[in-house]
């Protein structure tokens, strides 16, 4: 029964056809049976999950069918850059192995409000810095298709544990691609939504401008059922937007008729693996056999995305992550002498190569003399590229393309390279520079791996994204095939 | 040859609001050390800032006290650096965008008002604090604890114009602030307890340059003294440095209050870069022009405008109505008394004489004194009616601050009143008369100036009750029959 999706398991839940416990149980076994071969999680809290599991029963036998959660009793994994009270919360590094948070994010309040039950913390790049989860500062994460290729990341434990059926629904968060692209490469379905929609407020911070939290899960449907827990107003986020927000299910509507769909071409050109271009030619084929009209669009500004972003978000990153000094909470190094050293030797004891990397990059962007050059141009160009789309964004209704240039890569392949690790992240980041929600969701395969289809909307309207990926997957089974553990 | 000294002041004053400028915290003064703090002023990971609305307001109404220019939008900056009493490893400050620009603070020196300008206003959070065992720096010493009650503290920051010309000026422009801080209730503007303080920029160039010369930063100074103290030593080290013809290193200096001297704290080697840059986990602050508008009206009169009304209305001269409104309850106090009775000058002349001077001996303020304006106006009828004299009522005065009686009972009491029964006066000046020969020779010869010297000696006799008037009158017919 791990194998269904959320809607399903609510249908059987509240019907008495099984119970949360059964469902939690099943989902743990599963955890034991694979996790050796996938190592998605970083904790597993079993016994917690099973109380939840216990509650959720009672409240579905309590409460009348109509107004019990649909989420009630499903087992769901959290993303460890989440802070969850009392159980440990790591963003799979060294230097927050030992954290337990004293609050739950606003997130985790909704998703314990919302009735699920929370099996795990999904293992993840450092402080969601990386796009194979190989930079955990804990362990790798294995993509369940080919044990031989990287998860994606960053939220590669969460993206590996709903394709492995080690949950039924996850939490990721996305700041240039690190909910999307490991969604791509594990062949489930992952949503970043508008920035402001969803509240930030406990989850740990790599670029503040730009996290944003969203879904992984089976189908368009979970994820829009998981949309409709997470999003909303927090007076604790300022950032959040203060908006009404629309009841995503009722945006499940099987009709692209005469949608405007614009695919971006400098997505489609070099650089695109063969096989993934073809996948999306057919996807595209597809959607034009619905109703909807397709036609070429220029993002002239994308060439400038990824150096943008590799200015801003190390930028922030430098910033937000000085608090993990030794002083107040986390890894101490043994080493200390005095204060400099206590500073020195924790740091460098506790943060990761690819963390170090970008706290220089972003302490370099903004000393002084380089700032201009550097950060300030970085927000400029910024501009330019919010410019680009809204520009599309007035001819089509949603703009389309490949979640990532190529099908998951072999563990090591770009490790040695981290530009070509960067790089890999063209078709995200422009979207998380203009705050855009979009969605990758499952249409094809090659070499037995999966390819992702991207769709972005503009700023608010993730109503029409869901539209138009429900419209695809319910015309297609990409999503129903499930990878041989 | 002839220098002129270069003072500007970054003023940083910790607002009055129950809670933090970020998170609920209250701001107590003097809890137990970190029972004020929570997940957000401590830096735990994952936390996010929300504006005190409380505190832009109260920086708002600073920014409107200091006739500044309200800046339609403002924004928060992070100031990057480590140390243990900042838990994030940075600041949340504003930078390139201040809240408010370009104003002006008007402080009296040496009967002149002069008119220091203010470049800015802007919000930050406080630190939290270190207590260092051992030694009185980290450098040095065996351990260091951390107290974050107080971070995350609303300050604002005053940024001055370099339009102060001595250290005197300096404290006067200090305690004139903390005055106006006060008067508008922004702040208690104590420099002794921290809720008040001050860096101090100082320059000296040849009297006449235009130029500035290089400067140095003071700090560590803790009361108004030491501001003009420690500004008063670095004035005379730069003279002398640039009179013998060397340089001034642009430096950070330290005050010393034991010896009241400065020494420098860290060279250039070790300048700080703090990587500012826009605050992205807040908004800017917009704040709504009606709002910005109420805030004005409920300021009400601002004291700049309440000295220029004292003049105008009440014909005060310009140095008592500055005196005046320079607290606000003296202020207050001033203005009950002119109601219950019209004769301003001499309620001034009370206040600021007598009254002020018993209350500064005591460091009271008028507030703590029990003392009202209807018991300073009974007093000065009183003298009018001739029921005691000028003189007495000075004691009387000081009597009542004392105990806390009456005007009236301190005056029965002591038997204070007036003299004015002429049947006893008249024996009083005979028989000053006849102990006087020589001095009623003098007047019979010509020398009627004599009769003040007799018109004391009544009073002497009398303990000061004698109406001198009456005695006077009494004295001439006396003399002249």
């Amino acid at each position: 029964m791990n194998k269904k999706t959320a809607h399903e398991l609510n249908n059987l839940l509240v019907n008495k056809k099984i119970s949360s416990v059964e469902l939690t149980k099943a989902v743990l076994d599963r955890i034991d049976k694979t996790e050796g071969k996938v190592q998605a999680y970083v904790t597993v809290t079993r016994e917690d999950a099973l109380k939840q599991a216990k509650a959720a029963d009672s409240r579905i036998s309590e409460l009348p069918d109509t107004r019990i959660p649909l989420l009630t009793g499903i087992p769901i994994a959290i993303k460890d850059n989440m802070c969850t009270k009392g159980v440990l919360t790591t963003c799979s590094s060294k230097i927050l192995a030992n954290y337990i948070p004293p609050y739950n994010a606003t997130v985790v309040e909704k998703i314990k409000a919302a009735g699920a039950v929370i099996v795990g913390k999904a293992n993840m790049d450092e402080f969601a810095m990386g796009s194979s989860t190989e930079n955990s500062g804990l362990h790798p994460t294995y993509n369940p298709w080919d044990l031989e290729r990287v998860p994606g990341g960053s939220s590669g434990g969460s993206a590996a544990a709903v394709a492995a059926n080690e949950c039924i629904l996850a939490t990721g968060s996305d700041t240039g691609g690190s909910i999307r692209q490991p969604a791509s490469f594990c062949g489930v379905v992952g949503f970043k939504p508008t920035y402001g929609r969803v509240s930030r407020y406990g989850l740990i911070a790599f670029a503040s401008s730009l996290d944003q939290i969203g879904p992984l899960t089976k189908d368009v449907t979970d994820t829009a059922i998981l949309m409709n827990v997470l999003v909303g107003y927090d007076p604790k986020d300022s950032t959040s937007v203060n908006q009404p927000v629309p009841d995503y299910q009722k945006a499940l509507i099987d009709n692209v008729k005469n949608l405007k769909i614009g695919y971006i071409k400098e997505l489609l050109g070099q650089g695109i693996d063969q096989e993934v271009k073809a996948s999306i030619e057919q996807a595209m084929k597809k959607l034009e056999e619905l109703g909807a009209k397709l036609i070429e669009v220029s993002m002239p500004s994308f060439e400038h995305a990824v150096a943008t972003y590799y200015l801003i978000a190390p930028a922030e990153a430098s910033s937000n992550l000085a608090r993990y000094d030794g002083v107040k909470f986390g890894h101490r190094s043994k080493e200390a002498k005095d204060l400099l050293t206590m500073y020195y030797n924790t740091r460098r004891e506790g943060f990761g190569a690819e963390v170090k990397r970008r706290i220089m990059l972003g302490t370099y962007a903004l000393s002084a003399g380089y700032y201009d050059a550097y950060y300030l141009k970085a927000l400029k160009v910024r501009t330019l590229i919010k410019q680009d789309f809204d520009r599309a964004f007035m001819k089509y209704d949603v703009l389309l393309s490949p979640t990532a240039p190529s099908i998951a890569f072999k563990f090591g392949e770009k490790t040695a390279d981290p530009l070509a690790m960067y790089i890999s992240d063209i078709a995200t980041i422009p979207i998380n520079l203009a705050g855009l929600p979009a969605i990758s969701l499952p249409c094809g395969f090659s070499k037995k791996a999966p390819i992702g289809l991207q769709i972005i909307g503009r700023a608010f309207d993730e109503e029409t994204v869901l539209r138009a990926a429900f419209t695809y997957e319910q015309n297609t089974d990409w999503h129903k095939q499930i990878p041989e553990l | 040859m002839s220098y002129e000294t270069v003072i500007g002041l970054e003023t940083h004053a910790q607002l009055a609001t129950e809670s933090k400028m970020f998170c609920g915290c209250p701001t107590k003064f003097g809890a137990k050390p970190n029972t004020n703090i929570c997940p957000v002023c401590t830096g735990q990971p994952g936390v996010l800032p929300v504006t005190n609305k409380k505190a832009i307001e109260l920086a708002i109404k600073t920014a409107i006290a200091l006739n500044c220019k309200i800046e339609p939008q403002s924004v928060f900056a992070r100031k990057n650096y480590f140390y243990p009493d900042l838990p994030k490893g940075y600041q949340v400050s504003q930078y390139e965008l201040p809240l408010a620009t370009n104003g002006h603070l008007e402080i009296e020196v040496g009967g002149n008002i002069r008119k220091i300008g203010i470049i800015r206003v802007h919000l930050e959070e406080d630190a939290g604090k270190s207590i260092h065992q051992g030694a009185g720096r980290i450098l040095g010493s065996a351990s260091s604890l951390i107290d974050y009650n107080r971070t995350g503290t609303p300050l604002i920051e005053i940024v001055s114009e370099p339009d102060i010309r001595s250290p005197k000026e300096a404290a006067v422009f200090m305690q004139a602030l903390a005055n106006l801080l006060q008067y508008i209730g922004v702040c208690d503007a104590k420099m002794e307890e921290g809720s008040l303080r001050c860096d101090a920029n100082l320059s000296v160039r040849e009297r006449g340059s235009s130029e500035f010369g290089v400067r140095t930063e003071l700090k560590n100074m803790n009361s108004f003294k030491a501001v003009e103290k420690a500004l008063l030593f670095e004035e005379k080290r730069h003279t002398e440095v640039l009179a013998d013809g060397g340089k001034i290193s642009q430096e950070t200096r330290f005050f010393d209050d034991t010896t009241n001297t400065t020494h420098g704290m860290r060279g250039k080697e070790e300048a700080h870069d703090y990587r500012y840059f826009p605050e992205p986990d807040l908004v800017p602050v917009a704040p709504d022009k009606k709002w910005v508008e109420a805030i004005r009206s409920a300021l009400g009169e601002l004291p700049e405008e309440r000295k220029n009304r004292f003049i105008a209305n009440h014909r005060l001269s310009s140095n008592d109505a500055f005196l005046l409104i320079s607290q606000r309850a003296t202020a207050d106090f001033f203005e009950e008394c002119v109601i219950l009775l019209n004769k301003p000058k001499i309620i001034a002349n009370w206040i600021l004489g007598d009254l002020q001077a018993y209350l500064n001996a005591r460091n009271l303020t008028i507030k703590q004194a029990n003392f009202s304006p209807v018991q300073l106006v009974e007093l000065i009828q009183l003298i009018d009616k001739g029921t005691i004299s000028g003189k007495i009522a000075k004691t009387v005065l000081i009597k009542v601050l004392e105990t806390g009686n009456s005007v009236k009972d301190v005056i029965a009491e002591s038997g204070m009143t007036q003299m004015s029964d002429e049947g006893t006066l008249v024996k009083i000046v005979q028989s000053v008369l006849a102990a006087n020969p020589k001095q009623v020779e003098q007047y019979k010869a010509g020398k009627t100036t004599i009769i003040a010297f007799l018109v004391g000696q009544v009073m002497k006799e009398t303990k000061g009750r004698a109406n001198p008037g009456l005695a006077n009158k009494i004295l001439k017919q006396e003399l002249d029959t």
